[in-house]
C-alpha cells in the first residue's frame, strides 16, 4: 500500500523550483492522511494477529452465559435502574428547584445554605455519599429511609442529582428575561405568583435539553446503588451483571448489562441533541 | 423647580389620575431623577420626550413602582404607592404598562397573553376572561391570531397584543415606555394608530416617545426631561410648536432633523 501510492506520486519533471518547499500544502495534506491511514491498517493488524479471539470471546460474549441473563435483565434489573433513576431525577428535580430559587433568594441565610448544599455534594464522589447512606442508621438510631431500599437509592441519587439540577435551573432561571417578570409584576401579579405562572415554566423549557443530559448521568450513578447491598428483587443491572458475571465466572452478563444501558442511554442523548437544535431555532 | 402644568391647579377637587412630589431617583451614585413634580388630569394624554438618559424611562418606572423611588410621593388616584404599607399589587392593577421590547409571555399563546392576570389577579371566570380578551384583541386589531405563539407576530403585532393584555385588566392609567422604539419603521404606525384610538376614548395616558408627530398630534400636554429634571411642561403644540427654553430647542432641532450636528 505505501509503495503504491508513492507510485503515484508523480515525479516532478524537474524537481521542486528553488526557494519552495519541497511540497505543496495539498501535497503534505494528502501525505498525511496516507499515514494515518497506515497507522490504523497496522493496529487493527496487530490486534487481529495477537489477541486471542477465542478466549476472548468465552469469556466476555459466551452465548449459554448470555442467554442466563434472560429475561431478567429487563425485568427485574432495568426496571429497577430506571426505578432509581427516575425517581432518584424526580426529587432531585424538586429540590433542585428548591435550592435554585433559594439561592436567588433575597433572603442572605438561605443563599448560603443553597451555596453549601451545591458547594458540598457537587464537589463529593457519588460512592461516597452511597457510603454514607449506607451508615445513616448507626449516625441516627432508629431512623430508616422511608421506602426501604428504592428509597435509599433513590435519596443518594436525588442528594447527588439535586445539586447539579439547582445549578441548571439557577442558570435556566436567570435565562428568562428580567422583562418577563416586570411585565407579570405590572399586570398585578405578586412575585411569587409571576415565578409559577411567567418565569418557572420558561427556565423549565430552557433547562430541558442539560437535564436530559442530567438524567443520562444520573442513571449511569443509579450503578452506585451496589454499593447499598441490594439483593434480590431490588438488584438494578450494574449489581445483577456483577452477580451473574460471579455466578458464572464469566464477563459476559457485565456486556449483556452494559448494552443494556446503551439501548437506554444512545436514545436519550440523541432526544438531548434534538432538544437544544429545536430550542436553538425556537429562539 | 419646572413650572407645573397650569391645569394641575385648575382641576384640582378630583384626585389626579397620578400626582408625582419630589421625586428622586439614584442608581448608586448616579443620581437619575433630580426632583420630579408633575401630575397627569383623568383623561390627559401626556408625552414625555427627552434625550436618551434623561431619566424618562425611570420616570415612568417610577409610577408603577418597577423602580423603587429613592425620595419622594408618587400618588395615584389619592392612593400613595410609596406609602410602604399600601398593597403594591393591587395598586398595579390599576396601571396598564406597554414595553419597548413587548416583554409577551413567549411560552402561552396570544390568546392566553391576555387571559392569565384576568384569571390569576382579577379571579375572572375562563369564560368572561376571554370574552374580554377577544374584545381587546379585537380593539387592537390582532383578533386572527389569538392561537398563535408570540415568536409567530410581526413586532407590530406582538406590541398591540401587549396593549391588549394591558387593557384587558380595565386599567385607569397606560404607561407606554417607548412603545416604538422597537419596531420596524413601517409597523410603527399600526402601534401609533391604536394609541391614538385610546387617547381619543379617554384614556389617561403617559407615555414615553420619540415620534414627535404622534406627541404634536395626540398629546394633550408634552413633557422635555434633561439630566434627571423637567425643563419645560406644557401643551404640546406649544413645548414642540415653539419651545421655550434653550435645550427644548436644541433637543427637537436634533430630533426633527437628524442631519443638523450643532451642539
Amino acid at each position: 500500500m505505501t509503495d503504491q501510492s508513492t507510485a503515484t506520486e508523480p515525479p516532478g519533471p524537474a524537481g521542486p523550483p528553488p526557494g519552495r518547499a519541497r511540497f505543496s500544502p495539498r501535497k503534505k495534506q494528502r501525505i498525511s492522511r496516507i499515514v494515518q491511514y497506515v497507522v490504523l491498517v497496522a493496529v487493527a493488524v496487530f490486534l487481529v494477529l495477537r489477541i486471542e479471539w477465542g478466549s476472548l470471546a468465552e469469556n466476555f460474549a459466551k452465548p449459554d452465559v448470555a442467554v442466563q441473563a434472560w429475561p431478567d435483565v429487563f425485568t427485574v434489573a432495568l426496571k429497577n435502574t430506571i426505578i432509581y433513576s427516575v425517581g432518584g431525577f424526580f426529587f432531585a428535580f424538586l429540590f433542585g428547584l428548591l435550592f435554585a430559587l433559594m439561592r436567588l433568594s433575597s433572603v442572605l441565610p438561605y443563599r448560603w445554605i443553597a451555596i453549601a448544599y451545591i458547594e458540598i455534594f457537587r464537589g463529593l464522589p457519588a460512592l461516597l455519599i452511597f457510603l454514607l447512606i449506607l451508615f445513616l442508621p448507626l449516625a441516627l438510631p432508629g431512623f430508616e429511609v422511608p421506602g426501604g431500599t428504592y428509597g435509599q437509592g433513590i435519596l443518594g441519587l436525588t442528594i447527588v442529582g439535586s445539586a447539579y439540577m439547582a445549578e441548571t435551573l439557577r442558570a435556566g432561571l436567570q435565562a428568562v428575561p428580567k422583562g418577563q417578570m416586570e411585565a407579570a409584576r405590572s399586570l398585578g401579579m405578586s412575585h411569587a405568583r409571576a415565578m409559577i405562572s411567567i418565569v418557572i415554566p420558561q427556565a423549565v423549557r430552557i433547562v430541558i435539553p442539560p437535564t436530559t443530559n442530567q438524567f443520562v448521568s444520573l442513571l449511569k450513578d443509579s450503578s452506585l446503588v451496589l454499593f447499598l447491598g441490594v439483593t434480590g428483587e431490588y438488584v438494578e443491572l450494574t449489581k445483577f451483571g456483577n452477580d451473574l458475571a460471579s455466578t458464572y465466572s464469566n464477563a459476559t452478563p457485565i456486556l449483556v448489562v452494559g448494552v443494556t444501558y446503551l439501548l437506554v442511554t444512545i436514545p436519550l442523548g440523541y432526544l438531548a441533541s434534538r432538544l437544544e437544535k429545536r430550542q436553538g431555532r425556537g429562539r | 423647580m419646572a413650572t407645573p402644568a397650569a391645569s394641575a391647579t385648575a382641576v384640582a377637587p378630583v384626585a389626579h389620575a397620578v400626582e408625582i412630589r419630589d421625586l428622586h431617583k439614584h442608581f448608586g451614585k448616579l443620581e437619575v431623577l433630580k426632583g420630579i413634580d408633575f401630575a397627569v388630569e383623568q383623561g390627559q394624554v401626556v408625552c414625555v420626550i427627552g434625550p436618551s438618559g434623561s431619566g424618562k424611562s425611570t420616570l415612568l418606572r417610577c409610577v408603577n413602582l418597577l423602580e423603587q423611588p429613592t425620595s419622594g410621593r408618587v400618588v395615584l388616584e389619592g392612593v400613595e404607592l410609596t406609602d410602604p404599607d399600601v398593597d403594591i399589587d393591587a395598586a398595579r392593577r390599576r396601571v396598564g404598562m406597554v414595553f419597548q421590547q413587548f416583554n409577551l409571555f413567549p411560552h402561552m399563546t396570544v390568546l392566553q397573553n391576555v387571559v392569565i392576570a384576568q384569571r390569576r389577579v382579577l379571579k375572572r371566570g375562563a369564560a368572561e376572561a376571554e370574552r374580554v380578551a377577544r374584545e381587546n384583541l379585537e380593539k387592537v386589531g390582532v383578533s386572527d391570531k389569538a392561537d398563535s405563539y408570540p415568536a409567530q407576530l410581526s413586532g407590530g403585532q406582538q406590541q398591540r397584543v401587549a396593549i391588549a393584555r394591558a387593557l384587558a385588566m380595565s386599567p385607569a392609567l397606560m404607561l407606554f415606555d417607548e412603545p416604538t422604539s422597537a419596531l420596524d419603521p413601517e409597523l410603527v404606525g399600526d402601534v401609533l394608530t391604536v394609541m391614538r384610538k385610546l387617547a381619543e376614548e379617554g384614556m389617561t395616558m403617559l407615555v414615553v416617545t420619540h415620534e414627535m408627530a404622534f406627541a404634536r398630534d395626540v398629546a394633550d400636554r408634552v413633557v422635555f426631561m434633561d439630566g434627571g429634571v423637567i425643563v419645560e411642561d406644557g401643551p404640546a403644540a406649544q413645548v414642540i410648536g415653539a419651545p421655550r427654553h434653550e435645550r427644548t430647542r436644541s433637543f427637537l432641532r436634533r430630533v426633527l432633523d437628524p442631519t443638523h450636528t450643532d451642539v
